[in-house]
């Protein structure tokens, strides 16, 4: 608004950098705009996010005046209300055994990403899954999950689910289908399958392995084909060049000491990343202070993931140009490598020798990580270079592939595509793939599906594939199904029904014991019929086994041994002329599976959109995300609608640029999973479709791509970026970033932050002394909490940013989805979030994140201000909510200084899909519209624990009560207890030196305090 | 002010009247109940109450639509969950102190200055304080149950939480506009007797007695309205202070940088009553002007009503400059952060747009001139109103924008149902206002009569 400080007319990157420059001491900030105060931020601020902008709930047209106007006539005195439905109920006159209303009984059962299972305790309340938690027992969750787990409840529930059988168009049954089926069979039976192909995503399930191959052997001229987008080509093609076979890796993070990542993600996607997320924490765990001994976390990648932001030292590197990184490292490691053919030279020497040193350093307690979309010969090296650090064995174990058939996927589908344009393929069976969507653009796949004379679709969506198909039958989701799966170690995971089918869904095991000649069979007789007889029990004790292991959701003893592999001694020679496209453009775009919806199996999961990614708090969209410097070359700033095209193929698409803060220069990343025409009520229209620029010569990384200009502006809705509001270029100093600063005395001080070094030498550097004199300056003695005083102690030293709290929260406690104009208004409901802060330059900002639920004061400033005693202290300490006697007027949350309270502008609840009601957790009340609501500590859960105690007559046992941000959290930076009980483990956290609260000097008195950051730099460099 | 009053009395020949000259008891009455009784419906006053009917039902619209879908049709947001609705009831509570004060404190004071105006200052005063009364209600999330606030007996024995200030709130419009309206009444009587003596129409005349209540004008009537009048008067005092005070702790007993201050009450009361009078003087000059009441709302009482604005105005820069030390004074970075985002933060154009209409140009009213310049005046006085209203929205919304957690921080852009639930409460003011001018004697036809005999006396005597 002042108009000298808007010189210039993009966002200004350099006066940014100067500022940051100038700033002495290290300072936090939040987004770029914040820091260059552009006129586009001004302007974006203005027209971007104006409060009537697009479709708002309040845009009214011509129609809803008139009825508006008859309304008001009539509704002149009367008060409108919310009305709720009217139902009877009807008590059971004799009540099933176990269920009991109100206690609610935990399955373990397995869930599926990429093939891969993760072992969930599914919550479930008179025969409804509410809540879904880690496995305890599983090697893969450890009692943890993320944010695909925890939403798949709300897929579950999907009202857009497919609901039944569909016969060229028209709704059928499953028995036609199942007799369609049958027929075929027998049509197929004489030519042995020719003609037959199959189409699934990646399959573990050694159940659904062994019908495959059984049907194979029955048709011998059929075709299994697979093809997911995540699926792990690289990986599996790198350790075939290394190994000369697909093998399985896992890691063992938390023996390693340095762990160096190649562009990966570890942390929150692939296989393992809860049970990595894990391991990683526990090793950056410092309860024995400055003794202590962390691991240290070198990343080199092009977007900033949450495994980036946690890293000690990261690295903005092009994602084609790690290639050239990998050499460097190995040849540091002692790999014979020739250098890359497009050596890059932005590769910081410097840096490649300090983390190389640090390798060589730990012998056997290191890891080289690569990311998925890494070229495999990038794979190939990491394997190389921990064989040749002597890792192998120790932090890096190797098993057989944990699936069924480890195929090119890319290639295994090339194929599909080439036999289906030749017409050799009669009948195409496609089971929970949806190609059309989402196969390499050169594919075109939805033109070659065609030339099958039957083709078949089953999947929990009637999607673009289906749409296509003359068949589709309803999948069966993991929770209403039989079925097995193995971990990233090769556990074999039971998947169990907590609920007969919603709608007609039947398991792929069904469809294909319909070719197989099993048709009779349910899916449970064939998973318990495979494991019969795999296993050498017997008769009684298969029983038993089979009953613990429904129980424990897995079969013990299955993880698959380790195997000894070594890298072929050629591999160098074999592999080292791949290269990853031509350089005729220096701009490179790297596919990426999106951080929230995946590869766009989520895309109508609404928690999902609106779940704020790491790093951008970007919701309801993708972007062309680019880094600051790029963006000032190009002269782009974000908002800007830009047509990206890949010149060869004359493939483009149009998107918004997107600028994040310590994203590689001349690279463009572009999620994937959005812009589907077929995706559901949610998943249809946000975001553009990545897909129709990638093409299988250069699935994940391509080169030549070129940005145009469409002089259109694009509107993101963000949750923290909106919140930023420009500086006009004021000093430094006066920045509202500059007041978050660390230390000084113009700090916030909202996240400390130290290195292991100044830890070391000042344990106490969180704690601020001024606050620890003032506290007990009260002329009133304060309330003596006896008993039970609940507080939660957050470790950022552990956090990984990685979500799976809030979709947790959202889960547990029936948070409604708001929709992107709303969270643009700034009304997301999140009960508890992640803020993400940037210190230092923009190129390769240092990131933080602080999850942020209620703090709980014991000096709550939103209760005194509450005029009708709706929000209240109870005697433990929480400050409660009571839904039925708030008016809404929002006093609490103007008073509140962390800004945690939720308000309902509208009815945000969904009040009318039948198929939701299910879902909701009943022991939360779901908020109607005018109330406002926060974080209760998951109050539900606590009152659970104090019935059962009481029942019991004993205290509540530490760690009895876990919150769901807790129980989700993969790191376990979480921790819930009673504080009046030294020996918990939240009080013990709470006695180290690093515990601090936020804005304490206001006198708030948290209970949710928190660990202070303490990276452990290498200190040979210097960032 | 005293010297205005006794000023008054000193010369014969006034040059600056408070009455015009040459009226007698019958020209007053006449001139004012004619208004009522006799003067035909003009096109001028049919066409105000129209476009004033207008908006009305606009508010009628915005409050259905509200009703409907809720809040979240303003712009409201988190953190600035308080948007026009409480920037506009501040706005109109401070208008309507100027009636009270006039009415009330004036009375006690003996300022005879004040029976002009007096009258439709009070009006004034009822309507905007009806039209700030919504605003709470309007901006509840469940307005159905606004009888939480009030103290009532239930089974669940709930009372409203007595340490908030928006109950105090309660208390305090709900008793203004009790006083309010009832000295205004009381004041009415009188007159109605008048009304339903002269007027011809036989409905009027049974409408006008039966509010004049059985007024006969014997002794001992007048002497007990005397004693209402004064006792309401005294009633009445304490509350021009309590209520904006009041209003002022919504914000001061706040943690928020930017609330959280002790000056808040004096400079509340001040910039009501600042803002009072240039809503006096705003309705007046045309009311004068289309109603030829010149002669009794005369130059001087405008230059009374300039030199009170320019006083409280004062007392009103005063408040913002120590509000600004004291940021400073304090080292408390937020504090300080809440100043310096006001200064140039991206609401600074607004903060320095209510400095201008605030501070700088009603310095203007220093001259004589300008304060007999009744079109620049007029001027003036919408100057003043706009920047009261600026005034609240800089604390309510600059500080809630930005305060402790910058993650959270946000704006707020009213939307198109913020102004028309704002335009609309004007539609409201103005019907009423319309109605009144029209249906009831818009100034104090007693007063002004003994008014006109005590001047007369005074000319007599000299």
């Amino acid at each position: 608004m002042n108009e000298d400080s808007i010189a210039k007319n993009s966002i200004d990157l350099a006066a940014a950098r100067a500022k940051l420059a100038g700033a002495g001491a290290p300072r936090l900030w939040q987004s770029l705009e914040e820091l260059s105060g552009t006129k586009e931020f001004v302007e974006f601020r203005d027209h971007e996010f104006p409060p009537s902008a697009g479709k708002g709930n309040d845009d009214i047209n011509r129609r809803d005046v008139l009825k508006l106007m008859a309304a008001s006539a009539a509704m002149a005195g009367l008060s409108a209300c919310t009305k709720l439905p009217t139902e009877k109920i009807v008590p059971y006159v004799r009540p099933p055994e176990e269920i009991l209303p109100g206690r609610p009984l935990f399955y373990a059962t397995s869930l599926f990403q990429a093939g891969v299972a993760t072992g969930v305790l599914v919550e479930s309340h008179t025969g409804r899954p509410t809540k879904i938690e880690g496995n305890p027992e599983h090697p893969g969750s450890l009692g943890s999950s993320d944010i695909f787990s925890q939403a798949s409840i709300l897929n579950f529930y999907d009202p857009d689910r497919s609901q039944s059988v569909v016969f060229d168009g028209r709704v059928s049954t499953w028995s036609d289908f199942a007799a369609e089926m049958g027929n075929a069979r027998t049509r197929l039976a004489p030519a042995k399958g020719a003609g037959m192909r199959v189409l699934t995503k990646t399959i573990t399930s050694p159940t659904l392995g062994a019908q495959i191959k059984s049907l194979l052997g029955q048709f011998p001229e059929a075709k299994w084909h697979q093809y997911e987008v995540c699926g792990g080509d690289s990986v599996r093609e790198g350790a075939r060049l290394a190994f000369g076979r697909p093998v399985n890796t896992v890691y063992h993070l938390d023996q390693a000491d340095v762990i160096v990542s190649l562009d990966a993600d570890f942390l929150s996607c692939g296989a393992g990343h809860v049970r990595y997320a894990r391991e990683f924490g526990s090793r950056r765990d410092l309860s024995a202070g400055p003794a202590s001994k962390l691991n240290r976390l070198y990343v080199a990648e092009s977007m900033p993931t949450s495994t980036g932001a946690v890293s000690d030292h990261r690295l903005p590197v092009r994602s084609a140009d790690i290639d050239d990184l990998a050499r460097q490292l190995a040849a540091a490691a002692g790999v014979a490598v020739p250098p890359s053919a497009n050596a890059s030279a932005k590769i910081p020497a410097a840096w490649v020798g300090a983390v190389g040193r640090d390798l060589a350093a730990h012998r056997g307690s290191s890891i080289v990580i690569a990311g998925e979309h890494q070229p495999p010969f990038v794979h190939a090296l990491a394997h190389a270079m921990n064989a040749a650090l002597g890792n192998v064995g120790k932090t890096v174990v190797y098993t057989e592939s944990i699936e069924a058939n480890p195929v090119n996927q890319l290639e295994s589908l090339r194929e599909l595509v080439n036999d289906l344009n030749a017409g050799q393929v009669d009948f195409l069976v496609i089971l929970g793939a949806n190609p059309v969507y989402d196969a390499p653009a050169d594919f075109n796949f939805a033109t070659a599906l065609q030339n099958a004379k039957v083709r078949v679709h089953s999947g929990l969506y009637n999607d673009e594939t289906a749409e296509l198909c003359h068949w589709h039958a309803p999948a069966a989701h993991s929770l209403e199904s039989w079925s097995d799966g193995r971990a990233y170690d090769g556990t074999a995971g039971i998947v169990q029904p907590l609920i007969a089918p919603l709608y007609d869904g039947h398991s792929a095991h069904e469809i294909i014991a319909l070719f197989t000649g099993d048709a009779a069979k349910s899916g449970h007789d064939l998973v318990r019929g495979y494991w019969q007889s795999q296993r050498p029990e017997k008769d009684k004790a298969f029983e038993a086994l089979w009953e613990t292991s429904l129980h424990d959701g897995l079969i013990a003893g299955t993880a698959l041994p380790a195997i000894s592999v070594a890298p072929h001694a050629d591999f160098v020679a074999l592999g080292h002329t791949q290269a990853v496209g031509s350089d005729t453009s220096p701009l490179e775009v790297v596919f990426r599976p999106d951080p929230s919806i995946g590869d766009g199996e989520f895309s109508n999961n609404s928690w999902l959109q609106e779940l704020p990614k790491p790093i951008t708090r970007l919701t309801w969209d993708n972007a062309a995300m680019i880094s600051p410097g790029t963006a000032q070359q190009l002269g782009l700033t974000t908002g800007d609608y830009v047509t990206l095209s890949l010149a060869p193929a004359g493939r483009n698409i149009n998107g918004g640029i997107y600028i994040v803060p310590g994203h590689a220069d001349n690279s463009v990343t572009l999620h994937l999973g959005f812009g589907r025409s077929r995706g559901g009520s949610v998943g249809t229209g946000p975001g553009f479709n990545s897909y129709l620029l990638r093409a299988s010569s250069a699935p994940w990384i391509a080169r030549g791509v070129q940005v145009a200009k469409t002089g259109k502006k694009y509107e993101f809705a963000t949750t923290q970026a909106q919140y930023n509001i420009d500086l006009n270029g004021h000093p430094v100093e006066e920045e509202s970033s500059a007041a978050v600063g660390q230390g000084g005395e113009h700090g916030r001080d909202l996240v400390r932050i130290a290195t292991m070094e100044e830890f070391r030498k000042d344990p106490s550097f969180a704690k601020n002394p001024e606050d620890e004199k003032t506290k007990d300056l009260t002329i009133y003695p304060g309330y003596k909490y006896e008993g039970y005083a609940w507080g939660m102690s957050i470790d950022l030293n552990r956090c990984v940013g990685c979500n799976a709290c809030v979709i947790a929260c959202q889960s547990e406690n029936n948070i409604a989805v708001v929709g992107k104009d709303q969270v643009a208004r700034g009304r997301a409901m999140h009960w508890i979030r992640i803020d993400t802060y940037f210190r230092g330059n923009l190129d390769n900002p240092e990131m933080y994140y602080e999850p942020l639920p209620c703090m709980q004061c014991e000096n709550a400033p939103c209760e005194y201000v509450c005029p009708v005693g709706a929000t209240t202290h109870n005697a433990e300490g929480l400050n409660d909510m009571t839904y039925n006697r708030c008016v809404g007027t929002r006093y609490c949350s103007n008073n509140c200084p962390y800004k945690v309270r939720r308000f309902n502008f509208y009815l945000y609840s969904d009040y009318k899909t039948p198929s939701l009601y299910g879902m909701r957790n009943p022991n939360v009340t779901v908020r109607s519209r005018g109330v406002m609501e926060k974080c209760t500590y998951c109050v539900q859960r606590i009152n659970a624990a104090k019935i059962r105690s009481e029942e019991e007559n004993r205290l509540i046992r530490d760690g009895e009560i876990i919150t769901a941000c807790q129980s989700a959290c993969p790191s376990e930076a979480i921790v819930f207890g009673n504080i009046n009980d030294p020996n918990s483990k939240v009080a013990k956290l709470k006695a180290q030196t690093r515990d601090y609260g936020l804005l304490e000097d206001l006198n708030t008195r948290p209970r949710t305090t928190y660990l202070a950051r303490v990276r452990n730099p290498n200190p040979e460099i210097r960032d | 002010m005293a010297s205005e009053g006794s000023h008054n009395t000193a010369g014969v020949a006034d040059p600056d009247p408070i009455i015009g000259p040459g009226h007698t008891f019958e020209t007053v009455t006449d001139k004012i109940s004619s208004i009522v009784l006799t003067r035909p419906v003009t096109p001028g006053w049919v066409f105000g109450l129209l476009i004033a009917f207008g908006a009305l039902m606009l508010l009628n619209l915005t409050i259905t639509l509200l009703m409907i879908k809720g809040v979240g049709i303003w712009g409201i947001r988190v953190p600035t969950a308080w948007g026009f609705a409480i920037v506009n009831f501040v706005w109109w509570i401070g208008i309507g102190h100027a009636g009270t004060l006039i009415s009330a404190i004036l009375l006690l004071l003996h300022q005879k200055w004040r029976t002009s105006i007096n009258r439709f200052a009070e009006a004034m005063t009822l309507f905007a304080v009806m039209c700030a009364g919504m605003f709470p209600l309007l901006h509840m999330g469940r307005p159905w149950m606004f009888f939480y606030l009030m103290p009532y007996p239930n089974p669940m024995w709930m009372w409203p939480q007595f340490r908030s200030p928006l109950v105090w709130d309660v208390f305090a419009v709900t008793t203004y506009l009790t006083v309010s309206l009832l000295f205004w009444f009381v004041g009415l009587i009188p007159d109605l007797a008048t009304l339903r003596d002269r007027a011809k129409n036989k409905t009027a005349k049974i409408i006008y007695g039966m509010l004049s209540m059985g007024w006969r004008g014997s002794a001992i009537h007048w002497s007990r309205y005397e004693t209402a009048s004064l006792l309401l008067a005294g009633l009445a005092t304490p509350l021009v202070v309590s209520v904006h005070t009041v209003v002022s702790f919504d914000f001061t007993i706040g943690i928020i940088p930017g609330w959280h201050t002790t000056i808040f009450p004096p400079y509340f009361v001040a910039g009501a009553i600042y803002s009072g009078f240039a809503m006096v003087l705003t309705l007046a000059i045309p009311i004068r002007k289309f109603y030829h009441l010149e002669d009794l709302v005369t130059a001087r009482h405008l230059d009374i009503m300039a030199k009170v604005m320019l006083a409280t105005g004062l007392i009103v820069a005063y408040g913002y400059l120590i509000e600004a030390f004291l940021a400073f004074y304090s080292g408390d970075q937020y504090e300080i952060y809440m100043m310096k985002n006001r200064f140039h933060g991206p609401y600074a154009p607004l903060y320095w747009m209510l400095i201008s209409c605030n501070i700088i140009i009603p310095q203007l009213l220093w001259s004589r001139k300008v304060r007999r310049n009744v079109g620049l005046l007029f001027v003036l006085s919408l100057v003043v109103n706009m920047g009261m209203w600026l005034e609240r929205f800089v604390i309510i919304v600059i500080s809630l924008s930005r305060d402790f957690i910058p993650s959270s921080w946000g704006m707020y852009y009213p939307t198109r149902w913020d102004w028309a639930t704002y335009i609309g409460t004007f539609g409201l003011f103005f019907t009423l206002f319309f109605l009144f001018i029209r249906f009831l004697p818009m100034i104090s036809i007693v007063e002004v009569r003994s008014l006109v005999h005590e001047t007369n006396e005074e000319k007599g005597h000299s």
